[in-house]
């Protein structure tokens, strides 16, 4: 499982990782920590919120719209079709990891040209989600949804799923710009040059956790 | 098989292990979505019972997305010590808080009347939606 070391290695002595990994690797792996918990704040916020109101609107009622059936009521069915995209698209994104790891510079432009269209596809989801839902009439500040006892909803349940969804749709497009800025330098044989794809690794890394982020957006949003 | 850091050239890396992990993120997704529907028909299992069932899969995929597509798991162990702890400690806060609103709103329900009669008030279903085109 995790990586064996000779027993008595000094690691700490300086000339080396002492985890055996890459410098950038590691720091990638800790500002990672600190934006899961930059998301896990906002989601204990909406969690503690949440638990806190006698009732909420119920998430099969507000999200249960399908692009190009209208009136329809197909709840969970497109959130579903999003994070299959998405964990689809962090599949490829291993596999142009795994290319790169073998040297193979085709397969590596392949696999990242088709991880950038998954995640370009997410946004669009998620831009006509959002649509859909100003349609409806909700928006900062604006619910138009009851709770599911039929009291009187507060615009907390709009303001917290625009804000952290929007914050998530953030970061895959930004993730979506560094994935098209490591095709560029696959393209141009940087990583041909330098003998290694370590920085494919780590635009992957953050590909994953933006994948991470949204199986924890889904279940708190849609399922909970 | 696999090692960490730079590989030969022209070793074949195994993908099997990042199949295998993505039928399992998908049976749980589809495990997760066949339960949502089944409650909504039927309201079995419990609302309560269902929660923990979901929050106990969202850390399945969690762990199998971390430990295969991220590759924590083949790192070196004080690394992933590293990672792990703090994650275990933040496990702990989520819960603190969730506990902690549940408890704000049951005194609150029990110490104010007004909060706890103002949340049986029903409200009508508005007709019109304001900003669609019809």
């Amino acid at each position: 499982m995790a990586h064996v070391v000779p027993a008595g290695q000094k690691w700490w002595s300086g000339g080396k990782s002492p985890f055996n990994v890459e410098y950038g690797k590691l720091m990638m792996w800790y500002f990672l920590m600190s934006d899961s918990f930059t998301f896990g704040a906002f989601l204990i916020s909406y969690g503690t919120d949440r638990f806190a109101s006698n009732s909420w609107p119920d998430p099969n009622e507000a999200f249960k719209a399908f692009p190009g059936f209208p009136h329809t009521s197909l709840p969970l069915v497109f959130v579903s079709l999003m994070t299959f995209i998405l964990i689809m698209s962090s599949v490829t994104m291993v596999l142009a990891v795994a290319a790169g790891h073998s040297g193979d510079r085709k397969k590596v432009t392949l696999y990242m040209i088709l991880t950038i269209i998954g995640g370009l596809a997410f946004l669009s989801c998620q831009a006509w989600e959002w649509t859909h839902l100003w349609h409806e009439g909700a928006w900062w500040g604006r619910n138009p949804f009851q709770n599911a006892d039929h009291s009187q909803s507060t615009t907390n349940f709009t303001n917290f799923f625009f804000t952290i969804t929007g914050f998530h749709g953030f970061h895959v497009f930004s993730g979506v710009i560094v994935n098209v800025i490591m095709l560029i330098k696959n393209l141009r044989g940087d990583f041909v040059r330098k003998g290694h794809y370590l920085m494919i690794e780590k635009a992957g890394l953050y590909w994953h956790f933006v994948d991470l982020v949204w199986v924890f957006v889904f279940t708190c949003f849609y399922l909970l | 098989m696999e090692t960490t850091g730079r590989d030969n050239a022209h070793t074949k890396f195994d993908t099997r292990p990042i199949w295998r992990t993505f039928w399992v993120l998908l049976v749980i997704t589809l495990v997760e979505i066949t339960l949502a529907t089944i409650h909504m028909k039927t309201e079995f299992p419990p609302k309560m019972v269902l929660n923990g069932i979901y929050l106990i899969l969202t850390c399945a995929k969690a762990f199998y997305i971390i430990a295969e597509f991220m590759h924590l798991r083949h790192e070196i162990k004080n690394m992933i010590m590293t990672i792990a702890v703090p994650a275990c400690l933040f496990i702990w806060f989520i819960l603190a808080f969730m506990i902690d609103g549940a408890s704000y709103n049951a005194l609150r329900n029990r110490y104010d009347r007004h909060y706890a009669d103002q949340s049986k008030v029903k409200v009508e279903q508005p007709a019109e939606k304001p900003n669609s085109p019809e």
